[in-house]
């Protein structure tokens, strides 16, 4: 084993939009922090002061490590497979219930293109509504 | 080629070494990158200018135990040699790999000194004289010199790239950050205090090197080379001093300091 592992992860920021290129610095399996991606076409070695501090939250001890799940009002740790399957039984009922124009899907600006697209699929071909809106809309 | 004499270097000295920093470059993307014994050297290019110094003083920070390489060009050995010179790391652990810039890049950094004192290989180009500076200075008046920072500083989005790419901005707290100066979450940023803030703090203070990190790293294409280099000016004129041109007991501030 080197005395060392350093590495530098070329990412996307997940602030806004734009989609600046980030280069995230780890050393030893631990988020060092974030340098700008001189060759990224969209950014081009600059970042503005969102992007300079990315990766702040990564260590922070605020941060959830598991989903939530309100049992009995109370927020316990779950794994993803009970938090998604909790999600997809509660929205099915509500759409076999209520009708799916019951419900809206808000998508981010902090997602990629591709997800935002996912979303509005998963709205429309899945629960079968036309709710799609953005969450600056909110 | 001179990036295929350099890779030959750095794979003799890595027998030596716990790591060298250098850039890679792999399907287009050029990024910092720690090189370890046995390691393929295939992607190490000599790539863009680069502020790697930056990188190895925050890996040895962290690791000060470890003996690291660079791959450096001469203002990223100015750079090494000044963070020694403020004690900030220790040339001891450190082996510099440098080679010298081309013709061309010289000229695009106005850089008067384009090679490391020690080249592993490539030949040296000449320096370039900075005409910017005197244009700038006998052009413009005192006013118009004012006018002039003013439009560039509005400009500024309030990133702190510059403080934060800076290989020679090394200090816990920093000034431009407190409110005494700056206000938290205003723009525009205070004239002319933030931005001479770091111009003190750095190039006025003998530290900047003129790599030019700061400017590529500004979204605003604020012209800060050109500032710090007018401040190195003065730096050379009343004090006799360039930023890390060999290690020194102590930096100038210090002996004003010390003299009152």
């Amino acid at each position: 084993m080197p005395p060392i592992s350093y590495s530098v992860t070329e990412t996307v920021c997940c602030y806004c939009g734009v989609g600046c290129g980030l280069h995230v610095q780890t050393l030893d399996g631990k988020v060092l922090g974030v340098l700008p991606a001189r060759s990224h076409p969209v950014s081009q070695g600059k970042l503005c002061i969102k992007g300079w501090n990315a990766a702040e939250f990564v260590n922070h001890t605020d941060r959830l490590q598991t989903p939530l799940v309100r049992v009995n009002g109370e927020l316990k740790p779950a794994t993803w497979d009970e938090a998604l399957e909790l999600v997809s039984s509660k929205l099915t009922g509500i759409a076999q219930e209520s009708g799916p124009d019951s419900l809206g899907f808000l998508s981010s600006a902090k997602c990629s293109n591709e997800e935002n697209y996912l979303l509005q699929k998963l709205a429309r071909a899945v629960i079968g509504t036309n709710n799609v809106d953005h969450c600056a809309r909110l | 080629m001179l990036v295929d004499e350099i890779r030959s270097v750095v794979k003799d000295k890595l027998e030596g070494l716990d790591g060298v920093v250098a850039l890679a470059e792999e399907q287009g993307r050029i990024t910092p990158h720690l090189y370890t014994p046995g390691d393929d050297l295939s992607t190490l290019t000599l790539g863009p200018r680069y502020p790697l110094a930056l990188v190895l003083r925050d890996i040895l920070k962290r690791k000060p135990d470890l003996r690291l390489g660079i791959v450096a060009r001469g203002c990223q050995e100015r750079a090494l040699i000044e963070l020694a010179n403020w004690r900030q790391l220790s040339l001891d652990r450190v082996v510099v790999i440098g080679f010298p810039c081309s013709a061309e890049l010289a000229a695009e950094c106005r850089c008067a000194l384009p090679y490391p004192n020690e080249i592993a290989a490539g030949e040296k180009v000449e320096g370039v004289q900075d005409r910017l500076l005197e244009e700038f200075r006998a052009a413009k008046s005192r006013e118009e010199r004012l006018a002039f920072w003013q439009r560039q500083f509005a400009k500024c989005i309030k990133c702190y790239g510059c403080r934060t790419i800076c290989p020679l901005c090394f200090c816990e707290k920093c000034a431009m950050e407190q409110e005494t100066w700056v206000t938290r979450g205003r723009l525009p940023v205070p004239f002319p205090a933030f931005h001479v803030i770091k111009a003190i703090h750095t190039a006025g203070m003998g530290k900047c090197v003129g790599c030019h990190a700061c400017e590529d790293a500004c979204p605003a294409n604020i012209p800060l080379s050109l500032l710090y280099a007018l401040l190195r000016q003065d730096l050379r004129s009343l004090f006799g001093y360039d930023a890390g041109l060999q290690r020194v007991g102590k930096p100038p501030v210090f002996k004003i300091t010390e003299e009152g």
